[in-house]
């Protein structure tokens, strides 16, 4: 008895049974909710499983990446919807990183007009939700006068009710040629910018960074359109009957979102930008000024590498949130993974499967990120004792 | 955090940084009496060097432009109160349809001879609000309190008891949604989120991991794909014959996601106690949970209340989502307004006004809870 | 004025909104003097030598400083920072960069120095303040005491003809001031230009050829340190040295 009492004592075994007896909770609430799920699945004649996946989707895709028809399988469906994703969030990302970027130095700015215009963008977009400000930029779209009447932006480029319609170049065999240059001189120039700065640090002598990066993304692409006999011919956008034909084009839904996300998403980074760089102590400043740094130098060799420790943690996830956020596409009508899903779902009736592979996904890119997060905090770290 | 305090100087490098950044910051003529007054306050702040001069005459320019505009649309042209045609004739915003649309944007579908009641409830509710932000009555009676007003505002907006008649929740709609949606799913996620909290610093593996995941799994996808699962899950893990309504499911999906936000921010209250105050509990012979209770948690609780404030505010806009599962909310009823035939070239002013309605709140909320980590950081000073 | 005078001060006055931080400082300093400035705290001497090296902006009055007067102009005060090397009070350490790279950084990026060639520079200068093991350590990783010794090898290596320190012992704890001033008085030894605004009144005595006293934004009282010690003139002065020589 007294050695039963004495185990019982013992921190160990204490800790041993509340986990025993937690987990034992959790699986009985989880095996009580699971086995009234399946018998409510089956009393309604819901298939449960995976097969559903290789069936036929039957519903059109408004706009893919791949090419896609109705008579593919629901996984296909599946995977135009995460490509699709992948696609508004890329491309957002992009853009809210560049306007939140500037308006987070202006933000700072010691030009109090500059400073306000700035504050009050942050305030407004950060305090209306998400889901208001897509609303209204799909109904601006929407609300668009139709192609007859379509607002020429810039020539041949058409914003209408069907979105936006604009020139592209009639294919040609010399186009990727020129492009596979372009994207070796991008490299280029990257090398050369790193070895410009190298160069400086090693010799302490300038180097003419700037022009022989911009000569070497210039010039390659170029001479190599001049090589392949410039075929330069722009396939127009034209109104024919009541829509246009030829050019290019972007969904009136896709433009919603893209807006609606840089914008908002925007607002956080410049938020998060404005407090990386105040996080850098003023001291710093005042050295690089005493040790004669002119302040362009300083900005880029004390302010930037500190401010960027405290800036990209907190960027990342604001780029997860944008790709969550994406997921707001369903409202507008955008074919996102989760309104693909939500289709799939509400056809097959296996919404359990179907949202459950959707959750996982996400996870997955999730995880991704943080993966990413975590190998640049531990790569960037300041070493202290 | 004392953000104010930074020389103004790092500013001015950040933003033009080819420009002399020590001369952004000081009056340039003596006697000190020159930044008070408005000329030397211009010369210091918007044209002290030549590219803020060139940025200010920008701005000004944009300003030009813009504000006539927008005053002409939403003052001078705009028509208040009266019909649709005559706001087709005008060239203003059309703040009539508010005028006739109120109560739908307002109170959805909840019978039109009863819509006092909403509005009593909501009255309530934001009256509650402002006394809670008040931190002279943080006292238990505040708890208290709230039970009464939570109770008033379910006898109001249910009805069935006290002479009113029954109003079921699949009528109810508009902004009493949107309110009680975001406190109670806060209410309701704070215990939990605290209890996830603890789980993840727990020492038994079983108990850390079995957080940890569902902390980072609610953490790693959309709300809008935890409300699906919400709206199609809950049914069918009840027994035969239970039903939960719509409004109870959004509820659970919101207090579930919230719950493991909040968490996060519970445990950095956790972690940002000195590991001395625990030592100092086990030393004096405190158990776990009285060391939790009366060391631990009053200390990190009082550092997470502006991030608390913070997730409230996310809540609050996140619960514009539930339209999407079917729910009546603020968002939904204004776009309801939007699709009368009668008025639909004005959405732009209802939009508007349901925009302003969310500002207001979340932007009031924000500044509260800034004030409150200033207060706070006093009290750690001193 | 003289003509060997580097720093000159005529009538500096400055003020922080209503603050009237210096009034009308006047002050010569020759080449090779070491000049140590003390006085209460919010007396001015931080703000006085601050604006030496225009990391403040005088507004009445003429600082000159080895020739060149500080105003507006971006180009004379770049000049003037690159002659005046500065060390402060709690160190200003790049933590991004290693010990090395904090005292390269300004070298190659300012006077446009091979890397190999300051290198050489600056593991001479880390030997002079006895920390050349620490070279390739970051800032955090040292002791206050090695952090500032390593600032004052930062600032050597951009060949200084004078250096300004600006209460360089106050951020230490008591038993690493001693290796810091040991270094600044190598360096005064060594025929350096210095000005020292510091509470190190043993430091003072041995090294300074002159010492300032300072309160309300004015001097009140300078001399040679046998003077300022044994025989101030003014009350202020007494009353001061009465309450910092106590212990």
């Amino acid at each position: 008895m007294s050695k039963l009492v004495q185990a019982l004592n013992s921190a160990r075994v204490r800790g041993w049974l509340y986990q025993a007896l937690f987990v034992s909770g959790t699986l009985a609430v989880g095996w009580y909710l699971v086995s009234n799920t399946l018998t409510n699945l089956s009393k309604r004649g819901v298939a449960t499983g995976f097969g559903f996946l290789n069936r036929e989707a039957g519903f059109e895709i408004g706009e893919s990446l791949l090419t896609y028809a109705a008579s593919d399988t629901y996984l296909k469906a599946m995977i135009v919807g995460l490509l699709n994703t992948l696609t508004v969030s890329a491309v957002a990302v992009i853009f809210a990183s560049i306007l939140g970027v500037a308006i987070g130095v202006a933000r700072l700015s010691s030009n109090w007009m500059v400073g306000r215009f700035a504050a009050v963008f942050v305030e407004t977009v950060r305090n209306v939700p998400l889901l208001l400000q897509l609303v209204v930029w799909y109904t601006i779209m929407n609300r668009l006068p139709s192609p007859r009447e379509a607002l020429e932006v810039v020539p041949h480029v058409f914003l209408s009710n069907r979105g936006l319609k604009y020139p592209t170049f009639v294919e040609h065999a010399g186009h990727g040629w020129a492009f596979l240059a372009l994207i070796l001189g991008i490299i280029g120039a990257i090398l050369i910018v790193r070895y410009g700065r190298k160069h400086r640090e090693t010799t302490g002598k300038p180097f003419p960074t700037l022009p022989a990066a911009l000569a070497s993304v210039i010039l390659p692409p170029v001479a190599v359109f001049v090589a392949s006999g410039a075929p330069f011919a722009f396939d127009l956008p034209v109104l024919t009957g009541f829509n246009f034909e030829g050019g290019a084009s972007v969904s009136p839904e896709f433009t919603a979102l893209l807006i609606g996300l840089s914008v908002y998403t925007a607002g956080f980074i410049a938020e998060i930008v404005r407090s990386g760089i105040l996080a850098v102590p003023h001291g710093q400043t005042e050295a690089g000024l005493a040790l004669g740094l002119s302040p362009a130098h300083i900005l880029r060799l004390v302010i930037l590498p500190q401010a960027l420790r405290v800036i990209v943690p907190p960027l990342t996830s604001q780029y997860l949130n944008l790709t969550k956020n994406s997921s707001l596409a369903v409202a507008i009508g955008y074919p996102d993974l989760v309104s693909v899903t939500n289709t799939s779902a509400n056809q097959t009736g296996q919404v359990v499967e179907a949202v459950a592979m959707m959750m996982v996904v996400y996870l997955v890119i999730s995880l991704c990120i943080a993966g990413f997060m975590n190998w640049y905090n531990r790569k960037v770290a300041l070493v202290t004792r | 955090m004392s953000k104010d305090s930074i020389p103004q100087s790092t500013a001015a490098l950040a933003a033009s940084f080819e420009e002399e950044p020590s001369q952004a910051s000081v009056a340039t003529l003596p006697g000190g009496m020159t930044a008070l007054k408005p000329f030397g306050w211009a010369k210091n702040n918007l044209f002290n060097t030549r590219a803020n001069t060139v940025l200010t005459l920008v701005c000004f320019a944009i300003l030009w432009f813009a504000v006539p505009p927008v005053v002409n649309w939403v003052l001078l042209n705009a028509v208040w109160l009266g019909t649709s045609d005559e706001c087709r004739a005008a060239a203003g915003a059309c703040w009539s349809i508010i005028a006739v649309k109120h109560r739908l944007i307002f109170f959805g579908t909840y019978p039109y001879e009863e819509q006092w009641r909403p509005f009593l409830a909501c009255a309530l509710f934001v009256a509650m609000l402002g006394v809670s932000g008040v931190r002279a009555f943080w006292r238990p009676w505040l708890v208290g309190a709230w039970a009464l007003v939570l109770v008033a505002m379910g006898v109001l907006m249910w009805g069935g008891v006290l002479g009113l008649t029954h109003v079921a929740n699949d009528k109810w709609g508009g902004l009493p949604i949107t309110l009680m949606l975001s406190v109670f799913s806060i209410t309701l996620a704070f215990p939990l989120s605290i209890l996830l909290a603890l789980g993840r610093q727990s020492s038994l593996p079983a108990i850390r991991s079995l957080c940890v995941g569902f902390i980072e799994l609610m953490r790693g996808v959309p709300l809008v794909s935890v409300l699906f699962m919400a709206s199609v899950m809950f049914p069918l893990f009840l027994p035969e014959g239970v039903t939960i309504d719509k409004l109870l499911r959004a509820l659970a999906g919101l207090t579930l996601f919230t719950a493991a936000y909040l968490a996060e921010a519970v445990r950095g209250g956790l972690q940002a106690i000195p590991k001395g105050q625990s030592e100092a509990a086990d030393a004096l012979g405190l158990g776990y949970w009285q060391k939790t209770m009366l060391i631990i948690l009053p200390q990190a609780l009082r550092m997470v209340i502006p991030p608390i404030v913070n997730q409230f505010i996310s809540c609050f806009k996140d619960t514009s989502l539930v339209t999407i599962v079917g729910l009546y909310d603020l968002l939904t009823a204004a776009t309801v307004a939007t699709t009368d035939p009668e008025w639909r070239p004005f959405f732009a002013e209802v939009y508007v006004f349901a925009g302003l309605m969310f500002w207001i709140f979340c932007f009031s909320m924000s500044r509260y809870s800034q004030w409150l980590e200033r207060m706070a950081n006093r009290y750690n000073r001193r | 004025m003289s003509e060997n005078a580097v720093i000159e001060l005529r009538k500096v006055g400055k003020w922080y909104n209503s603050y009237h931080a210096l009034r009308d400082v006047s002050l010569t300093i020759k080449k090779g003097e070491k000049v140590v400035v003390c006085g209460p705290s919010g007396s001015g001497k931080s703000t006085m030598i601050r604006c030496i090296n225009r990391l403040e902006a005088h507004q009445t009055g003429h600082i000159i400083v080895n020739g060149t007067e500080l105003t507006d102009d971006v180009k004379s005060v770049e000049k003037v920072r690159k002659q005046v090397g500065m060390v402060f009070q709690n160190f200003n350490l790049f933590p991004h960069l290693t010990v090395l790279q904090n005292l390269t950084l300004a070298p190659i990026w300012v006077r446009g120095m091979a890397k190999s060639e300051i290198e050489e520079i600056a593991m001479m200068y880390l030997r002079r303040v006895r920390i050349p093991d620490q070279a390739h350590k970051f800032p955090g990783q040292l002791s206050g005491g090695q952090q500032q010794r390593v600032a004052i090898a930062r600032a050597l290596c951009m060949r200084p003809e004078i250096m300004l320190f600006d209460e360089p012992t106050s951020a230490l704890d008591p038993e690493m001031v001693k290796e810091v001033l040991d270094v600044m008085i190598e360096l005064a030894d060594e025929g350096m230009t210095m000005v020292c605004v510091t509470h190190e009144m043993g430091f003072a005595r041995s090294v300074a050829d002159s010492i300032i006293f300072m309160a309300e934004g004015t001097i009140i009282e300078s001399g040679s340190p046998a003077q300022f010690f044994e025989n101030p003139k003014s009350e202020r002065t007494r009353q001061f040295l009465g309450q910092i020589l106590e212990h």
